[in-house]
C-alpha cells in the first residue's frame, strides 16, 4: 500500500510484494528480481566470515527476543550434525507478519535458510509453520519443489556442492511450540514443552541432542539483502542501535490495520497517525499493546512519542517482542481486556510448571468474576500477589518463577491494567458490574 | 563415571554454610546431604530432573543479581552462594503451594496418604492458613483403576511427573502419560491400555500425594497405625531390602528401601504385593499327622515329633542315613538352612540333601564360581551378557538395572556439567541369549535366539569365533556376564559351559536361580557336595564331628532313589516337588513309592499331598535371621508379626526331632545359629547380626576366595528332534506363576499368564491352528490341550509353555514334543 510519511519508509523484505502483488511467490519473479544472489555469495564465503558479516549487521531476531542473530550463529556448538530450524509458529496474538512473507515470498525464505544453513554448516533445515497457516505452508512446499527442480535445493546447491534439505513442518495448534525448545520436543514427537535450562540455547544441544539454530522466519528474509547490498546499507536503514526494518502488524481500533514494514526509530505517535491513519471514530487512543499478547502494554500519557527501537521499548518496561501492535480506543474496558488476554496464556499453558498451569487459570477468574460483577474487594490485590508469585516482583523483563516465559507473559496485562487503569478496576467491584456495558 | 566429569570439588556457600560438592551435582543434592533440606516435590534422587513443580525455588547469586531458580535442576559451581531462606524465597515456594492446593480436593481423612504424605507436611509447614480460591475446583471421576493393581485419582494429582518418567525412564513401559495441556493436564493410561506393568506399585510409592493407589492397600490403614521392620524381599535372589509395615498383626504393605547396591528403591510389583500369603486363611495353623485311615487329622506337636523320631528312627536304624533325604530350604533364612544342614549332616548322617528343585545349575556353579561379580558391577560394564532367564520375570529387579546400564541412564550422572550441558553416558552393549523374545529384547545390541536343546551348538558357535560382533564386544571390557538355566528343557550344565567360556574372555559373573535364598541355602550346605561356608564335602570341616564324606544325590537323585526304594524317607523344608520339580511325573511316582515322608511347610501343596506328617513353619515377617543373595550379599530379614496358629521355626523343629532321636543341634535360638555360622563357615566368618545391624545395614558381601574351583566344561546334551512331527519344548517362568506363595497371594495370583502354547505363526499355519485354537501337546511323560498363542519371536519348530501355571500341565524336562491341532 502506498503512503505518505514524514519518515523515509525503505522496503526490504516486503519489497517484491509491493512491487509485483501478483507472482512474488514464484521462482521466476524471484530470479528476475535478483533472486538467489545472496546465497550464492554466501556460499562463496566461510562460516566465521558469515557470522562475523550478520554481527556486524546489527541483525537482531524477529521472534520475540530480539537476540543477535551474529552472536546466536557464533554460539554453535561444535558437534555434528548441526540442524536449523526456521521458526514460522507465529501465534503471538495480533502478530501476522510471518504467514504474509511465508504466502508472499517464499522463495526469500528459503534463500535465507540457505543463508543460515551455510553459515552453520548444516545439511538439513526444518520449517516450522504454524497450524492454522496450511494454505501458507502448501505455498512455501510448492515454491520448495520448484527450487528443488531447479537445483537450487537438494545434493548440489546452487551447483557448489553442498547439499542442503528442506523439510517443512505443520504444528498441532499450540502457542507454546513457537517457544524453541518447546518447537524442537514438538518436532521430535514429543509432548511440545519447553526444556529446562541450561542449556540456554539449542546451539548447544537442541533438535535430537545436536547443535541447532532457531531463527524466525523474518529474521531469516532479511539475510539476502544483507549478503547483496552489504552491511552498511542495512545499518543506514533504520536506527543507529537498532538497525534495518521491522515489520509491524498493526490491529485494533486504528482505522487502517495491517502489515507495515519500517524502519526502528519512528515514533508511536507517527505510527499511529501516519501509518494507521488515526483512531477509529476519532476516538481517544486509550492504550495499546507495542509487541504482542505477551508485552506490558502502552498509554498515551506516558509513551506517544518514544521512539519504536528494543531499547526504549525496554526503557519503559515493555518490548517489541514479535512486532505485534495492539491498538484500544477509550470504548474498551481493561477488565475485560485483561482477560482476553490472560485466557489466552491459560488456555496456551503447556501444563508443565505449577505456577503457570495454576496461576494463569487463577488469574483468568479472578478477571472474568470481576467483569462479570462479582469482584469482592480484596480481588485487585490477590490479582497482583497471584500474578506476583509467577513473576516476582512483577518486573518486565520478569523475574520468573516458571520453566518458561509464557507464565510471566500473562501477568504483563495485570501490572498494565493496576498501573494505569485500578480505578477503573476498581469501579467494577465497587459498582458490581462493568461500567462499559 | 564419564570422563568429562572433573574430579575436583568445588565450594559452594547455602545460608551461610560452605558446602564442598562435585562440579554439576545438583544443588538440592548437594543442599541436602549438607544438612540442608529443601522442599520438593517432582524431584526424585533416582530419576531425571524435570524442575516441574518449582517447590524447590531458591535464590542464587548471578552476575545480574540474585536469581530465582530451582534447586533440582541448579547444577553447582564454585563459589555460588545460595539462599533457601530469605523471604522473597519463602514467598516463591507458598506461592507454589497455594498453586498445589488451589485444585486439591483436601480429601486427606479419606486418603491413604493421609499422614505420610509430602503434600499434607509442606502444607503444614509453608502453607497458608486458609484458601484464597473462591472458585470451582477441577474435578475429575474419583479413583479411576487404571491396572488390577493402581487406582489413579487425578485430582489429587499434582502433575509431578514421578510416575511417567518412572514408567518412561526407570521400567521402560510407558502406559502412563500426561494428557491435555496446561489446567486441563492429566495423567492417565491410553485408551484400552491398562497400567499393567510388572513395576507399577513403584509409582504408588513415590507419587508425592495420593493420587495413586495401591489397590491391595487401598484404606487398609492409617500410616500412624503402622508398625514397621526393614527386611529383605522373599521373593527371588536379589535380595532387595524393603520396609514390612503392619497394623493388627497384620502384613498390610511393602516399600521398597533405597540399597544402593541392590533395588535402589525399586521393587517389582510381586515383591511389593506379593505379602498376602503371610495373612492367608490357608496357612496350616497345627501340626497335622496321616492317621491309619489314610487321612491327616490334627495333632499335638509332640504327638506329631514323637511319630517323625519314631519313624525316622526306625529307617535309620534299620537301613543307615543313606536311606534319608531332604528337600528344600531355598525359602527360609541361612539360619534355618544351616540347621537343615547340620541336622541331615549329624542326626541322619546323609549328604542326600538339595535346596535346588532339579530347575537350577550346578551348586558348584552358583556357590562358588570365581571371579564372580557383584551387582554393582552392571553399572560401569561396557558389555553386559544374559544368558539365562528372562530377566524381567525372575530377577526383576536385576532387570531394571541391567536396562539402565543399557539404556546409559544413570541418574547420578543425569546433571548438568559445569559447562551447562546434560550428560548421558553411552549404553553398555547388551548381549541377550535366550529361546525367544526377552524384556531386555529393546535395548539389547545384539539378541541371539535359539532353540532350546540346541544351547549347547550356540555356545560351540560362539567358541568357534562364528559371531565376531560378539568377540569385538565382549573385547571391550569389563564385561559382566548373568548366567543361569532359560528354559527348564535345557541341559542345566550348560550353564555352567557359558560361564567357562565367558569367565575365558575375562568377563565376571553373576550365576542366577531364583527362590530366594537359594545361594544362602547352598552356602549352608544344602547341597549333596557343599559343606557350610562352601567347603566341599570330603574335605575337612571338623566342627561338626563325625559326618558322611561321600558326596550325596541331588535332587533328582533322590527322587530316583525314592521311586526305585533306594532311599526310604524324606524330609522337605518348604520343598513342593511337585510343583517345583520341572519332571513332575519322577517327583509324584518317588513320593508315592516313599516310606515315610515329612513336610514343614506353611502351606498343603501337591506334594504334602504325600506327607505322612505336616509340620506348620513360621514364614515371612515371622522369623529373623539372614538371608544370602545372588552376588553373596548377605542380608537381614527380620520378624514383625506372630506367627500363623502353632507354627514354628524349622530350626526349632529339627532340633526337637534331634532331641527325639538322641542328638541335639547345639542352639537354642536363631541368634545362636548365627553366631554358629560366623564361626564354623569359613566365607561366612565374622558375619553376625551385630554387624548386619550396625555397620553393614546394606548387607555384607561373603568372599569367594579360596574355596572356589575353577569352572568345567562338562559335556552338554544336544537334543533336537529327529522326525518332522516333533518340536521343541520351551518351558520357562514367568513372573506370577502357581508357586506355593503365588498361590496364596490372590491379588498376584490372578495375573499369572496362563498355560498356553505359544508357536510361531508359520508353525501354527503348518498345524492349521490359529490364535485361540487348540492343540495337544504330546511329551514323554504328559500331555495336554492347550491354546494357541502366536508368537513370532520363536525359533520355528519351537512350542512354548510357561512353566507352572494356575490350572496349567506339568510337561517335564525332556525337549522333544509332537503338537497336533484339536479339532
Ligand atoms: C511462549 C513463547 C512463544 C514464542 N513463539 C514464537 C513464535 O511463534 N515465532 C517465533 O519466531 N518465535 C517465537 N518465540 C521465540 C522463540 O523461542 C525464539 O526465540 C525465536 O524463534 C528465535 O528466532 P529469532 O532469534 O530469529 O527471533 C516464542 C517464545 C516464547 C517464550
Ligand atoms: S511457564 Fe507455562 S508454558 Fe512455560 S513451561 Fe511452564 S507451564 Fe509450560
Ligand atoms: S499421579 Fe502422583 S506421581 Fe503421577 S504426576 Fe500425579 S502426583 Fe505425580
Ligand atoms: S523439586 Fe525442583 S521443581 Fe520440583
Amino acid at each position: 500500500m502506498t503512503l505518505t510519511t514524514s519518515f523515509e519508509r525503505p522496503l526490504v523484505v516486503t519489497k517484491r510484494m509491493v512491487d509485483y502483488p501478483n507472482d512474488s511467490h514464484t521462482l521466476e519473479r524471484y530470479r528476475a528480481t535478483g533472486g538467489y544472489e545472496g546465497a550464492r555469495k554466501a556460499l562463496g564465503m566461510t562460516r566465521d566470515e558469515l557470522v562475523e558479516l550478520v554481527k556486524e549487521s546489527g541483525l537482531l531476531g524477529r521472534g520475540g527476543a530480539a537476540f543477535s542473530a551474529g552472536m546466536k550463529w557464533s554460539l554453535l556448538a561444535p558437534a555434528r550434525p548441526a540442524y536449523l530450524i526456521v521458526n514460522g509458529d507465529e501465534s503471538e496474538p495480533g502478530t501476522f507478519k510471518d504467514r504474509q512473507l511465508i504466502e508472499r515470498d517464499p522463495h526469500q525464505i528459503i534463500e535465507g535458510t540457505i543463508i543460515a544453513a551455510w553459515a552453520n554448516e548444516v545439511n538439513h533445515a526444518f520449517i516450522y509453520i504454524r497450524g492454522e497457516y496450511a494454505k501458507p505452508a502448501r505455498r512455501l512446499q510448492a515454491a520448495i519443489d520448484e527450487a528443488y527442480a531447479a537445483g537450487i535445493l537438494g545434493d548440489d546447491v546452487l551447483g557448489t556442492g553442498y547439499r542442503l534439505d528442506i523439510t517443512v513442518h505443520l504444528g498441532a495448534g499450540a502457542y507454546i511450540c513457537g517457544e524453541e525448545t518447546a518447537l524442537i520436543n514438538s518436532l521430535e514427537g514429543r509432548r511440545g514443552e519447553p526444556r529446562l535450562k541450561p542449556p540456554y540455547f539449542p546451539a548447544a544441544i537442541g533438535l535430537y541432542g545436536q547443535p541447532t539454530i532457531v531463527n524466525n522466519i523474518e529474521t531469516v528474509s532479511n539475510l539476502p539483502h544483507i549478503l547483496v547490498n552489504g552491511v552498511d546499507w542495512y545499518k543506514g536503514l533504520g536506527h543507529p542501535e537498532d538497525t534495518g526494518t521491522f515489520m509491524i502488524s498493526l490491529s485494533g481500533h486504528v482505522n487502517r490495520p495491517g502489515n507495515y514494514e519500517l524502519p526502528h526509530g519512528i515514533t508511536w505517535r507517527q505510527l499511529f497517525e501516519e501509518v494507521g491513519g488515526g483512531i477509529r471514530n476519532g476516538n481517544e487512543l486509550k492504550m495499546w499493546i507495542p509487541g504482542g499478547a505477551s508485552a506490558p502494554w502502552f498509554t498515551p500519557e506516558e509513551h506517544l512519542d518514544l521512539e519504536i527501537t528494543k531499547g526504549a521499548a525496554a526503557g519503559a518496561g515493555s518490548m517489541l517482542g514479535s512486532g505485534a501492535v495492539i491498538v484500544m480506543d477509550e470504548t474498551t474496558c481493561v477488565v475485560r481486556a485483561a482477560e482476553r488476554v490472560v485466557r489466552f496464556f491459560a488456555h496456551e499453558s503447556c501444563g508443565e510448571c505449577t505456577p503457570c498451569r495454576e496461576g494463569t487459570s487463577w488469574l483468568e477468574m479472578i478477571l472474568r468474576r470481576i467483569e462479570a460483577g462479582q469482584g469482592r474487594p480484596i480481588d485487585a490485590d490477590l490479582l497482583l500477589d497471584v500474578s506476583d508469585n509467577i513473576n516476582i516482583g512483577l518486573t518486565f523483563p520478569p523475574r520468573q518463577t516458571t520453566i518458561c516465559p509464557l507464565g510471566p507473559s500473562a501477568t504483563s496485562p495485570i501490572m498494565s491494567i493496576m498501573n494505569y487503569y485500578k480505578d477503573e478496576v476498581l469501579q467494577h467491584i465497587e459498582l458490581g458490574r462493568c461500567p462499559f456495558s | 563415571m564419564t570422563t568429562e566429569q572433573k574430579t575436583d570439588t568445588v565450594k559452594i556457600t547455602v545460608d551461610g554454610l560452605e558446602m564442598e560438592a562435585r562440579p554439576g551435582d545438583l544443588l538440592i543434592r548437594v543442599a541436602q546431604d549438607n544438612g540442608v533440606y529443601i522442599p520438593r516435590f517432582c524431584w526424585h534422587p533416582r530419576m531425571r530432573p524435570v524442575g516441574m513443580c518449582r517447590m524447590c525455588l531458591v535464590q542464587v547469586e548471578g552476575p545480574r543479581g540474585p536469581m530465582i531458580v530451582p534447586a533440582c535442576t541448579t547444577p553447582v559451581a564454585d563459589g555460588m552462594v545460595v539462599d533457601t531462606q530469605n523471604d522473597t524465597v519463602a514467598k516463591a515456594q507458598e506461592g507454589v503451594l497455594e498453586y498445589l492446593l488451589i485444585n486439591h480436593p483436601l480429601d486427606c481423612p479419606v486418603c491413604d496418604r493421609g499422614g505420610e504424605c509430602p503434600l499434607q507436611d509442606q502444607t503444614m509447614a509453608y502453607g497458608p492458613g486458609e484458601s484464597r480460591f473462591v472458585e470451582e475446583k477441577r474435578h475429575y471421576e474419583k479413583p479411576i483403576q487404571i491396572s488390577e493393581l493402581v487406582l489413579l485419582d487425578r485430582e489429587r494429582c499434582i502433575l509431578c511427573a514421578r510416575c511417567t518418567r518412572f514408567s518412561e525412564e526407570i521400567s521402560g513401559d510407558p502406559l502412563i502419560e500426561f494428557i491435555g495441556r496446561g489446567y486441563n493436564t492429566q495423567v492417565n493410561t491410553f485408551p484400552n491400555e491398562p497400567f499393567r506393568s510388572y513395576f507399577s506399585g513403584n509409582t504408588v510409592q513415590i507419587c508425592p500425594v495420593g493420587a495413586l493407589l495401591g489397590a491391595p492397600y487401598r484404606f487398609r490403614a492409617r500410616p500412624w497405625d503402622l508398625r514397621e521392620v526393614a527386611s529383605t524381599c522373599p521373593h527371588c535372589s536379589a535380595g532387595d531390602s524393603i520396609s514390612v509395615q503392619v497394623s493388627q498383626n497384620e502384613v498390610l504393605r511393602l516399600l521398597g528401601v533405597d540399597n544402593p547396591h541392590t533395588n535402589q528403591s525399586w521393587l517389582s510389583d510381586k515383591c511389593r504385593f506379593g505379602y498376602e500369603f503371610v495373612n492367608s486363611a490357608e496357612r496350616l495353623a497345627a501340626p497335622l499327622v496321616r492317621g491309619s485311615d489314610g487321612e491327616l487329622r490334627e495333632a499335638t506337636w509332640v504327638e506329631a515329633l514323637d511319630i517323625v523320631a519314631d519313624r525316622l528312627g526306625g529307617i535309620l536304624r534299620e537301613h543307615g542315613g543313606g536311606a534319608v533325604a531332604g528337600l528344600g530350604g531355598a525359602r527360609g533364612t541361612n539360619e534355618d538352612a544351616y540347621a537343615f544342614s547340620k541336622f541331615m549332616r549329624t542326626v541322619v548322617g546323609s549328604n542326600h540333601v538339595d535346596a535346588r528343585m532339579d530347575d537350577a545349575p550346578a551348586s558348584q556353579f552358583l556357590a562358588a564360581v570365581v571371579d564372580r561379580a557383584r551387582i554393582d558391577d552392571i553399572d560401569s560394564a561396557a558389555t553386559i551378557v544374559v544368558w539365562g532367564p528372562d530377566l524381567k520375570e525372575e530377577h526383576p529387579t536385576l532387570y531394571l538395572r541391567v536396562r539402565a546400564a543399557a539404556t546409559g541412564f544413570d541418574p547420578n550422572q543425569v546433571v548438568s556439567n559445569s559447562d551447562g550441558l546434560k550428560i548421558r553416558r553411552p549404553g553398555a552393549r547388551l548381549i541377550v541369549m535366550h529361546p525367544r523374545r526377552t524384556g531386555l529384547d529393546d535395548v539389547a545390541r545384539h539378541v541371539l535366539r535359539y532353540r532350546p536343546g540346541a544351547g549347547g551348538e550356540l555356545l560351540t558357535s560362539l567358541q568357534a569365533g562364528d559371531h565376531p560382533e560378539i568377540d569385538e564386544a565382549l573385547a571391550a571390557g569389563p564385561v559382566v556376564a548373568l548366567v543361569g538355566r532359560a528354559s527348564m528343557t535345557e541341559d542345566p550344565r550348560l550353564a555352567e559351559n557359558v560361564a567357562a567360556w565367558l569367565r575365558d574372555k575375562g568377563a565376571k559373573i553373576l550365576p542366577l536361580a531364583r527362590r530366594a535364598n537359594t545361594f544362602g541355602a547352598l552356602d549352608m550346605g544344602l547341597a549333596p557336595d557343599l559343606l557350610p561356608g562352601r567347603v566341599p564335602v570330603g574335605e575337612g570341616f571338623e566342627s561338626w564331628g563325625e559326618i558322611p564324606t561321600t558326596v550325596g544325590r541331588d535332587t533328582r537323585g533322590i527322587l530316583e532313589g525314592l521311586r526305585d526304594g533306594d532311599i526310604k524317607a524324606l524330609i522337605m523344608v518348604g520343598a513342593d516337588p511337585v510343583a517345583d520339580v520341572p519332571d513332575s511325573h519322577l517327583a509324584t511316582e518317588a513320593l508315592a513309592n516313599a516310606e515315610f515322608v515329612v513336610a514343614i511347610d506353611m502351606f498343603h501343596t501337591e506334594s504334602t499331598a504325600y506327607a505322612d506328617v505336616i509340620l506348620p513353619a513360621l514364614g515371612f515377617a515371622e522369623k529373623e535371621g539372614t538371608v544370602t543373595n545372588l552376588e553373596g550379599r548377605v542380608q537381614k530379614v527380620n520378624d514383625i508379626v506372630a506367627g500363623e496358629g502353632q507354627s514354628r521355626a524349622d530350626w526349632s523343629i529339627l532340633d526337637d526331632i534331634a532331641r527325639r532321636l538322641g542328638k541335639e543341634l547345639g542352639f537354642a535360638t536363631a541368634a545362636e545359629i548365627a553366631k554358629e555360622i560366623s564361626e564354623v563357615a569359613p566365607a561366612y566368618r565374622g558375619i553376625t547380626w551385630d554387624l548386619l545391624e550396625w555397620d553393614e545395614p546394606m548387607g555384607a558381601i561373603v568372599p569367594y576366595g579360596d574355596a572356589t574351583q575353577p569352572l568345567q566344561y562338562v559335556p552338554v546334551t544336544t537334543s533336537l528332534p529327529t522326525v518332522a512331527a516333533e518340536m521343541v519344548l520351551h518351558s520357562a517362568r514367568t513372573l506370577y506363576d502357581d508357586g506355593v506363595l503365588m498361590r496364596h497371594t490372590p491379588w498376584l495370583h490372578r495375573l499369572a499368564p496362563g498355560a498356553a502354547a505359544y508357536l510361531h505363526p508359520d508353525d501354527a499355519f503348518r498345524l492349521g491352528a490359529r490364535e485361540g485354537h487348540r492343540v495337544r501337546v504330546v511329551t514323554k511323560h504328559a500331555e495336554a490341550e492347550l491354546e494357541v498363542r502366536l508368537d513370532e519371536t520363536l525359533h520355528r519348530g519351537v512350542v512354548y509353555v510357561p512353566f507352572n501355571q494356575p490350572d496349567g500341565p506339568r510337561l517335564g524336562s525332556d525337549p522333544i514334543v509332537r503338537v497336533t491341532a484339536i479339532g
